[in-house]
């Protein structure tokens, strides 16, 4: 009975003090609701993807810090509130959901694989919030509140095919890639160019393996063979994640040097080569939009502020860390000219806003919003790192509808008013898609 | 100033390529070139474009000077450095964040300096296959056999008429058999591409089919079409070699298929145990794996850090403590968790899930989700010919390895008394019980036995594999489906059953590709586990059925 008694005083008591500290957590989180602008950060931190979201959610740390120490935005300070989504793609949308209306966020910086992208857009839709997607990706897409801060096909798979056509004389094609929307879009697109620019069916050969596919041994043989029919061949590969570096280390293997069959890949950055020895890869190609090895002093000083945001020197840089660096930076901008953190306001003073990219130049944000960048050829070095070989003279507006696709070729996106459509046809004057 | 320099350059290299054209028709053995004109010829490398560069490259090559091959040798490697002030090339050797510096006509040492002063020259694989080019044409008539060898393969890529002359001298030097047939498969390409006549270019196509490799196939698929006797004789070429191709690929097919059925045998074997003779469905077990992966990322880390001398044997070391951790977290999972859920496979399948993922998030917390690096030992990197394969030393040590492991725990099962206590409880755990066995240390012991064996395999597929906590993952479904399919409890039918898998897959894998070659072994599995549910080996006896 008096076990019993002191439970019932027990259980009250740690009531009452739970009580008390909600009290005191909600009135703490509404005061602090007063004095910052919260910024949402969607990266996977486990599951598959981690090892290439991780770093972006750093990223993001390391800006918004930044960014206080500048004194905030509209005479806030920034906060950032990160969740996991796990890799898992419904989870996105939901980790979404609770950052916008939950936690109250400004704008969400995040997504990695386009199913994650996805699965958030009518979250975003319907809540009216803005996402920042800082990955390269297959493009026929154009919503009014994601902004596409990495290349759409034409930056990236288009340019470094024309590299390799113009620079090696190659003449077959290995489009290389790993089984999902990402790689089966890009090779569409590749495929119709190619055969556009006249190559013959039999010079394009199309493979996909599964995701973390592991054993090489038979795709690199075939390559091998296809490459033997006295054509200069080449290998585009949007092989994507972890599956790269046993593909690599059975080139190396098989004795397929760069200079027979040089492979150009849209997946593999500085983050993916850190776990491979690059001595048998020497000459591969990678295309992106930044190199940790673009030599400019606000790209050198980018660096050393993540190598000492990271504490560690051997800490790397890449492609999409750049992409947010330029979103985050377009939608300080952005808020600062609209004078508030609302999304209409936002969203309709970021088409047009222009700050500076790593690689020396500025980008801006079209009406499409996709923005404009540099692309770059690469060859792996055997630091890891890339040496740039080619660089388009000027910067290069992502086209989010490809003009080579059946179907997207007649349409064009443009957010500003009065047309305000992402998917305008422009031989049938509607709005609405694909025709 | 410096752009008159640039012209006078570019005038250099036009005038050379005049002069060095008639003195390759002239005198076929090359003249020495002095001082002042070789440099000319070498600060033009660093030129604004590729293509200028290309230029240099050839007028140097064409000076037949003997020191050029190092120079370009060097470019090749990224060693050739341009200083940002003095336009000079220079050959230049990282130390630190300084470069020491050498001459590169000289080949006079000039000193330290810091490589911020100097611009890398940069070359792409156009300029390292004009390289290579080059320094092949220059170097046929080296004294180093090998030298010669890849110079004479180096030559052959290019297929180029001009090098007929320096070919036939190297042919009439050469003594080693081996070289002189590359070397005239070298002139015989050459040949094709030249205006040679018909005979000639007959007598080139046999030379070249001898070869019956894609490199010959690569060659002699560009003169099908030709017209007359060229076309016939190569068709009839490409046939004959395409036949000798396809019965080296079903070899080929086999050894990635005993290759692959390694990994998975490696891969099971200590599911075979834990799941195999305990009976404990471990989902927990790829983890084992990613564990003795660490592992030996770990030993390399600190190998590297204290004792650089040691990374050969790297593996070796990291090959017991792996199976120690590995076996430890095992005893560990099967005392504190497995051992209360013996008899409820649901249970012990969640929790040993669970476990995983904690195991995976701790080691991402500790090491970062990043792929770890861990490197071959020398005597595990490159490949061999044989014939048309290719067997690359880390495949054909892991084959060679799993097929170790399998026998040492067979012996371990069959042969000693822990085996046999194990073999018993397995069998009968009552009367294991009352005949005086500690059946609750067998468990332990069995469990953490199949742990460490999953941790040697993580040692080895550390090397063909990416070293990251989702490394277990990837080999929990095919670790399951090959003790499945061999045979609950007989380590025979792991052996069996995972070369079987293995060598299906790549014969499968050419002609439905990789995705679907896996759901055609898997439909396979199905069906074939629909006819017999106890695998290919099923073990008798009372308990069993029980």
């Amino acid at each position: 009975m008096s076990s019993n008694g002191t439970i019932r005083k027990f259980t009250t008591g740690a009531l009452a003090g739970m009580l008390a500290a909600t009290a005191l957590m909600t009135a703490g989180s509404a005061l602090a609701q007063e004095e910052t602008i919260k910024v949402g950060i969607l990266h996977s931190l486990s599951g598959t993807m981690a090892i290439s979201e991780t770093t972006l959610k750093d990223v993001m740390l390391m800006l918004i810090e930044q960014q206080n120490e500048k004194g905030g935005l509209l005479g806030k300070k920034l906060e950032a509130v990160v969740v996991d989504p796990a890799s898992d793609w419904p989870l996105f949308a939901e980790k979404a959901r609770e950052l916008i209306s939950q936690n109250g966020v400004a704008a969400v910086f995040g997504c990695w694989t386009s199913v994650s992208r996805k699965s958030v857009l009518p979250v975003f839709e319907e809540l009216n919030s803005v996402l920042f997607y800082p990955v390269q990706y297959e493009g026929e897409e154009s919503q009014r509140n994601v902004f596409y801060t990495g290349a759409a096909p034409n930056q990236q798979a288009i340019p470094a095919v024309d590299y390799l056509e113009a620079e090696e004389g190659v003449e077959r094609w290995v489009l290389a890639g790993t089984d999902y929307v990402y790689p089966r879009t890009t090779n569409k697109i590749l495929e119709a160019y190619l055969l556009a620019k006249g190559v013959a069916p039999e010079d394009i050969m199309i493979n996909y393996t599964p995701f973390g596919h592991s054993d090489w041994q038979t795709i690199v043989s075939d390559i091998k063979a296809f490459g033997s029919a006295g054509k200069k061949t080449a290998v585009v590969s949007t092989i994507n994640g972890d599956a790269n570096v046993p593909f690599y280390k059975e080139l190396g293997n098989q004795g397929i040097k760069a200079e027979d069959i040089p492979v150009v890949a849209f997946s593999v950055g500085e983050e993916e080569l850190a776990g491979i020895d690059t001595t048998p890869l020497v000459g591969h190609l990678a295309a992106w939009n930044y190199f940790q090895s673009v030599e400019d002093p606000i790209n050198d000083e980018f660096i050393a502020a993540w190598k000492a945001y990271k504490g560690k020197d051997t800490a790397v840089t890449n492609d999409p860390m750049e992409a947010h660096y330029i979103g985050f930076n377009m939608w300080v901008k952005a808020v600062e000219a609209a004078g508030t953190t609302d999304s209409d306001a936002v969203i309709d003073a970021l088409v047009g806003v222009a700050v500076p990219n790593l690689s020396g130049g500025y980008s801006s944000m079209g009406p499409n919003h996709h923005i404009t960048k540099p692309v770059l050829i690469g060859e792996i070095q055997d630091d890891g790192q890339f040496e740039i070989v080619s660089q388009t003279p000027g910067l290069v507006l992502g086209d989010e509808w490809s003009d080579y696709l059946e179907g997207s070729k007649d349409l064009i996106s443009d957010w500003r008013k009065p047309l305000a459509c992402g998917n305008f046809n422009v031989v049938t004057g509607k709005c609405g898609g694909a025709s | 100033m410096s752009k008159t320099r640039d012209l006078l350059a570019a005038l250099v290299i036009r005038l050379t390529f005049v002069v060095a054209l008639f003195a390759a028709v002239l005198m076929p053995a090359a003249a020495q070139s002095t001082d002042a004109e070789l440099k000319l010829l070498v600060d033009a490398l660093a030129a604004r474009g590729f293509s200028e560069t290309e230029d240099a490259i050839k007028a140097l090559a064409f000076t037949g000077d003997d020191r050029v091959a190092a120079v370009l040798g060097a470019l090749g490697e990224g060693n050739l450095f341009v200083g940002k002030t003095s336009k000079q090339v220079v050959i230049g050797r990282a130390a630190g964040r300084d470069l020491v510096l050498t001459d590169p006509v000289t080949r006079a040492e000039i000193g330290t300096e810091p490589s911020a002063a100097y611009t890398k020259i940069r070359v792409n694989n156009r300029l390292r296959r004009t390289i290579q080019a080059a320094i092949g044409t220059l170097t046929l008539l080296s004294d180093n056999p090998v030298t010669r060898r890849a110079a004479a393969e180096a030559v052959m890529k290019t297929r180029d008429p001009e090098t007929i002359p320096a070919l036939d001298a190297a042919i009439a030097e050469e003594t080693d058999a081996g070289i002189l047939q590359v070397m005239q498969e070298a002139r015989a390409a050459a040949v094709l591409n030249s205006d040679a006549a018909e005979a000639d270019k007959v007598a080139a196509i046999a030379t070249i089919a001898g070869r019956g490799d894609r490199e010959s196939l690569s060659i002699l698929t560009q003169y099908i079409a030709a017209p007359g006797e060229v076309g016939v004789a190569a068709q009839a070429a490409v046939d004959d070699v395409n036949t000798t191709i396809a019965l080296w690929n079903a070899g080929q097919n086999i050894w990635f298929g005993v290759s692959l059925g390694s990994v998975l045998l490696l891969a099971a074997i200590g599911l075979a145990i834990t799941f195999g003779v305990m009976g404990v469905i471990n989902m927990a077990h790829g983890e084992m794996v990613m564990i003795g992966a660490y592992t030996t990322f770990v030993v390399q880390q600190q190998i590297r850090m204290y004792a650089p001398g040691l990374f050969d044997f790297s593996l070796l070391i990291a090959l017991p403590l792996a199976f120690l951790v590995a076996g430890a977290i095992g005893v560990a999972i099967e005392r504190g968790v497995i051992r209360f859920l013996y008899g409820r496979p649901l249970e012990t399948l969640l929790a040993t899930w669970g476990i995983s993922l904690i195991l995976q998030q701790a080691v991402r917390s500790r090491f970062g989700a990043q792929n770890q690096q861990v490197g071959n030992p020398s005597w595990m990197s490159g490949s061999f010919d044989v014939g048309l394969i290719s067997i690359t030393y880390s495949r054909l040590w892991i084959v060679v390895f799993a097929i170790f492991v399998f026998f040492a725990l067979m012996a371990l099962l069959k042969r000693t008394p822990f085996g046999l206590q194990t073999r018993a409880v397995t069998a009968n755990r009552q009367m294991a019980s009352a005949m005086g066995i500690r059946t609750p240390w067998i468990d332990a012991m069995t469990f953490g036995l199949g742990s460490g064996v999953a941790g040697i395999a993580g040692v080895a597929l550390s090397q063909i594999e990416n070293v990251s906590p989702n490394l277990g993952q990837g080999y929990i479904i095919d670790s399951f489906m090959v003790v499945v399919f061999g045979g609950v409890g007989n380590l025979w039918g792991t052996l069996v059953g995972a070369l079987t898998l293995g060598i299906a897959n790549k014969f499968l894998e050419p002609y439905a590709g990789a995705v679907l070659g896996k759901i055609f072994v898997l439909v396979f599995i199905i069906l074939f586990i629909q006819k017999r549910p106890r695998g290919l080996f099923a073990l008798k006896g009372r308990s069993i059925e029980a």
